[in-house]
């Protein structure tokens, strides 16, 4: 059950309880309990909306920003990076492969605001050795979700095939 | 002035349009409608299948096939087919490939009829067999399956509508509207009816991936000495969601393919071409597109099933295709009227289950082609339909 749960609320995490139960083909007391288990051991970390804020007033700014860093030694990336994601600005940060060390997604209401912080925060930390600010110019898939304009369902009211 | 009536054949003339036209028509023109009325899927087709029909049109693979169809996509179908459901064909000579399942159902019927021969089909079905049984000539003999049998063709009702003129029984499973499928001991069980006699089966089973429940679809063509009587009929529509592609598929004893063959050939040519090659895409690299889907629809069967049974309208659990048929005697009111009634009240769309055919009433036809909130909303809404007519 918990795989087949995950998945449905990796799909839709505001499914109620009781679709849930009827889905899984269990009661509605033992998936709470198995999403409380879930949440207690780490797993299950978050529920989050998938939102277009392009299409509310106050939007905000993204970037990608690449950082290259030199490792401490006997924690190696570790400590730098939980240390990026302390700060508010920061919405996610990963270890990559390839020609730099972590990836960073910065967010904030303006340009200047996203610039001004790489400048003045991340570059000034010490093992930090460059920077590479990307800015994100549009969204078109978000979390799975596609950002396209939708479209009407084509395949009308009724029919009998 | 021509005389279109005298011009036009009596054959076709006599054929009915479908009763509930006109509730159709208010239905696919009112606006805000929540419907479950559409038997097609939601989900579009895998952007796997689309991006290989672009790759061939770029290339400029957009030549006839050979009459039977690509002979890639019959091997691919062959070992789909073994893989699947334990169906061993020839992709020389036993397999045909046909625009949607419809032409294949067609051309069977056409091959096998002479005039005045009777072709047995059970109802509530798919509204296609009885026309197309007049077109060819025949003569459509209806078998009213029982919601007490689960909608299944019991041995005893097929005894009784067997004659000297019986070429042709038509086996809807996985059934549209009802949900129901026949199981391998429901099939041996026709089997033995059947074993004696000169009668050809042609056995619809386009729904066939879509089976839910601890035991999947059984070909009749699976069942031992069924083989030699069994046309099987399927297609790429509602499995891979490819139902604008138009693309199906016949699989058959030779003696028979090559009858329905040489009617193709003549009739159609070949198969969309960019469609073949799309269905050779389905079936090299889809099986997990495929059970996703199936895992989404077993979820909204679930909730259907149990939004009916909670508002008081008895639904026995679907096992096959995207349908829940539920029973609305218990509002004293016929399939049509309800419906109608639900229409203007509610704004929800169902089909009256006479639409069907025979034993259809009393019920309606609900597809849960919709997501989740589509179908609670749907729910909610005929709730409250149900509450104020007390």
């Amino acid at each position: 059950m918990r795989k087949q749960l995950l998945k449905l609320l990796n799909k839709n995490a505001r499914v109620s309880l009781a679709d849930l139960a009827v889905a899984l083909g269990a009661d509605e007391a033992a998936v709470a309990d198995e999403i409380k288990a879930l949440e207690a051991e780490g797993i299950l970390r978050g529920y989050k909306a998938v939102i277009d804020w392009e299409k509310m007033d106050h939007s905000y700014v993204s970037a990608i920003i690449e950082l290259k860093v030199t490792p401490k030694v006997g924690r190696g990336f570790e400590e730098i990076a939980e240390r990026v994601a302390q700060y508010a600005e920061v919405e996610s940060v990963y270890l990559m492969s390839g020609t730099y060390d972590l990836n960073v997604v910065v967010k904030a209401k303006t340009f200047q605001e996203v610039a001004m912080f790489v400048a003045k925060e991340l570059s000034t930390i010490e093992s930090v050795t460059s920077t590479a600010t990307h800015f994100v110019l549009r969204r078109y898939k978000e979390l799975d979700v596609s950002l396209a304009v939708r479209e009407p369902d084509e395949r009308g009211t009724i029919s009998l095939c | 002035m021509l005389n279109y009536e005298q011009l036009l054949s009596q054959t076709i003339q006599d054929i009915k349009p479908s009763g509930i036209r006109k509730y159709f028509d208010i239905a696919n023109t009112m606006q805000d409608v929540i419907s479950l009325g559409v038997g097609e899927p939601d989900f579009f087709t895998p952007w796997k299948i689309r991006n290989a029909a672009i790759r061939t049109l770029e290339a400029g693979k957009t030549r006839y096939s050979s009459n039977s169809g690509l002979l890639e996509l019959r091997k691919e179908i062959a070992d789909y087919l073994e893989r699947k459901y334990a169906l061993s064909y020839h992709p020389e000579d036993e397999i045909l490939i046909t625009v949607g399942g419809s032409e294949a159902i067609d051309a069977c019927i056409r091959v096998v009829t002479n005039p005045g021969d009777e072709i047995i089909i059970p109802q509530p079905s798919y509204v296609c067999y009885e026309p197309m049984a007049r077109m060819a000539g025949g003569v459509p003999v209806i078998l009213e399956t029982k919601a007490e049998n689960d909608f299944k063709v019991t041995p005893a009702e097929l005894i009784e509508k067997i004659t000297p003129r019986t070429k042709m029984l038509i086996l809807p499973y996985p059934c549209n509207p009802t949900g129901a499928i026949m199981e391998k001991e429901d099939l041996i069980a026709l089997e033995k009816v059947l074993h004696d006699t000169n009668i050809l089966v042609v056995s619809d089973e386009i729904y066939a991936e879509l089976t839910f429940g601890k035991s999947r679809h059984v070909s009749p063509a699976s069942i031992p000495g069924m083989r030699e009587r069994t046309i099987v009929i399927n297609g790429f529509s509602k499995a891979f969601s490819m139902t604008g592609w138009r693309l199906g598929y016949a699989c058959g004893p030779r003696e028979i393919l090559k009858q329905v063959t040489k009617l193709h050939q003549f009739a159609i040519m070949c198969a969309p071409t960019t469609s073949q090659y799309a269905a050779i895409e389905a079936l090299r690299s889809c099986d997990e597109d495929v059970a996703d889907m199936i895992a989404e629809y077993d979820m909204r069967r679930r909730v259907i099933v149990k939004g009916f049974n909670d508002i008081g309208l008895t639904c026995r659990e679907p096992r096959g295709a995207f349908y829940a048929f539920p029973c609305i005697k218990s509002t004293g009111m016929t399939s049509e009227e309800f419906c109608e009634k639900l229409l203007y009240a509610k704004h929800v769309a169902l089909v009256p289950g006479p639409a069907f055919g025979q034993g259809g009433e009393g019920f309606i036809r609900a597809s849960y082609c919709y997501s989740v909130d589509h179908i609670h909303e749907a729910i909610r809404r005929t709730k409250e339909f149900l509450d104020e007519l007390h």
